[in-house]
């Protein structure tokens, strides 16, 4: 009886393993017939667009006039060119215009149109060992931070944040380095991540406005300077280029291009706000004639 | 300690709310995770099970190896599947970049050898326990492996555990392959990844707990199921 009982119960256990197994193995199923429903372009932006909110404002608008998903890969303005390098998205919004240049010049991007900008801000403890508080010259704070040898944060990943950095040090003839300076020193993380460790380490760093004003844990960091043209900040958008990636979508990348730079998604960025403030601003009226070239 | 309660409201709050984003980001995380799972398991337990009992020559180093790949680190494997699957890659006809599919492949991946040598070692032990019995009852090398599997269930269970576990808490291969694409491939590991990097670390923390109550949930579930099946004497 008792070993009829346990055979009855092993087959039963079998049987229930082997149906969720089986049952587990579905569930994946419908993750990969429900990819080719809707259309949808994917877009690798960087991570101060998606942090601050604005990234997911212009989607949903965009999705909701035009029936195209936006799928947003956030990382880095190097890593997001590394993407579309590969072939691996349709449409890049960076901020790197040196590097954007190069991408279209390389013939991966097809054209790049400038969408908006906003402005570079040195952040740092509120203390402000270096004294750099309210100098209308980045580069002079800049040299106040290294000949103190006050800490400083690099992003050091490659982004638009860390490209502009570098380009900073070098207007002001400095080229300090991780493995020699001892006050420099990267992280190699996001922009976020990066603001919460300079908060820990009582560091100064360059942040991009939107971040900075969008971020929720700013402890003792504080706005030092701002306002230097030098801290411009444009942002652009790019279509990868059929005769080099012929599977990238073209059109869809157009679509979302042109509605970027038409009156309702410039509005869209224009009243897009943190606290009362503007994160990011639209570009000219004329420069939207000409951008995105051809239908 | 102030960022500590405030994880727990939040945690609370979630959970309460039902949050429909929340309950998108776990579903795809069970989902994503269940079925790299079942897909170790049924890769997992009989290459584990035929390593444990077959003997012929290179068998310590495929063990040894198998052991290595528990350690690998899941970047990595998330950049072998990226490579894989990149519109360059071999695979990349498949479109599978950036979609749960991916992540399903960069997971099963990370898990299949955990699986694997874990099983080989319980079989192993239990071969050395039960071979002389087994054969004089007549039943051959492969015919054993079924019978063996069943004497080492519970072991085996904690085993599909620990795998399930490492699968649903990595982060590192699913942000690579899956890129944290909002109410696509975002799953809680990843959401836990970007509130932190935003500075709202209570809502980090608090989708940190819900990740420890699902753990904590299906461990008892397996507890109270094991503990019936004891009872029943199977």
């Amino acid at each position: 009886m008792t070993r009829r009982l346990a055979r009855a119960a092993r087959a039963l256990a079998g049987c229930a393993l082997f149906a969720l197994l089986v049952l587990l193995a579905l569930l994946a199923l419908p993750l990969a017939a429900g990819e080719a429903e809707r259309p949808f372009l994917l877009l690798a932006s960087t991570t101060s667009t998606r942090d601050s909110g604005l990234l997911a404002e212009l989607t949903k608008r965009f999705e909701a006039e035009s029936g195209i998903a936006v799928r947003v890969l956030a990382t880095g303005t190097g890593r997001a060119l590394e993407h579309g390098r590969r072939g691996d998205v349709d449409a890049l919004l960076v901020h790197d215009q040196e590097s954007e240049l190069a991408f279209v010049a390389e013939g991966h991007g097809l054209f790049r149109c400038e969408v908006m900008y906003n402005d570079f801000v040195l952040l740092g403890p509120s203390l402000d060992p270096a004294e750099v508080f309210a100098l209308a010259s980045v580069t002079l704070a800049l040299r106040r931070i290294a000949e103190r040898g006050a800490r400083f944060l690099s992003r050091g990943d490659d982004s638009g944040t860390h490209k502009a950095e570098r380009r900073l040090w070098r207007a002001a003839r400095l080229d300090p380095r991780a493995e020699r300076d001892r006050w420099y020193l990267e992280s190699g993380n996001g922009m976020g991540a990066t603001l919460n460790m300079a908060s820990e380490l009582d560091a100064y760093l360059l942040a991009d406005r939107g971040t900075w004003l969008s971020h929720k844990r700013r402890g003792q960091m504080a706005l030092l300077v701002e306002g230097d043209p030098l801290l411009h900040n444009p942002y652009g958008v790019l279509a990868l280029n059929p005769a080099r990636h012929p599977q990238a979508k073209l059109a869809l990348a157009r679509r979302f291009s042109r509605w970027l730079l038409s009156p309702e998604g410039q509005a869209t960025i224009k009243n897009f706000e943190r606290d009362g403030q503007p994160l990011f601003f639209p570009v000219a009226k004329q420069v939207q004639q000409s951008c995105p070239p051809g239908r | 300690m102030g960022d500590i309660i405030e994880a727990f409201s939040t945690a609370l709050g979630l959970i309460l709310h039902g949050d429909p984003t929340l309950l998108e980001i776990v579903a795809l995380s069970l989902r994503v995770s269940g079925a790299a799972l079942a897909l170790s398991v049924a890769l997992g337990l009989p290459l584990g099970a035929g390593l444990g009992i077959a003997r012929f020559p290179g068998r310590n180093i495929l063990s040894a190896l198998l052991n290595t790949c528990m350690g690998l680190p899941p970047v990595v494997a998330g950049l072998m599947v990226y490579l894989l699957l990149g519109r360059s890659g071999p695979l990349g006809a498949l479109h599978w970049l950036f979609t749960p599919a991916a992540m399903i492949l960069a997971q099963t991946l990370l898990v299949t050898p955990i699986v694997a040598a874990l099983t080989r070692q319980v079989i192993e032990d239990l071969w050395e326990e039960y071979a002389e019995q087994l054969r004089s009852f007549g039943i051959g090398v492969w015919r054993a492996i079924p019978t063996l599997l069943y004497e080492g269930r519970f072991t085996l269970a904690t085993v599909v555990l620990a795998a399930f576990g490492r699968a649903i808490s990595e982060v590192g291969a699913v942000i690579v392959v899956g890129g944290n694409i909002a109410h696509h491939t975002r799953v809680m590991t990843t959401a836990i990844a970007l509130e932190t990097s935003r500075g709202d670390f209570a809502l980090a923390l608090g989708l940190g707990m819900l990740l420890l109550g699902f753990a904590v949930l299906i461990n008892g579930g397996v507890e109270v199921l094991r503990a019936g099946m004891r009872r029943v004497g199977a």
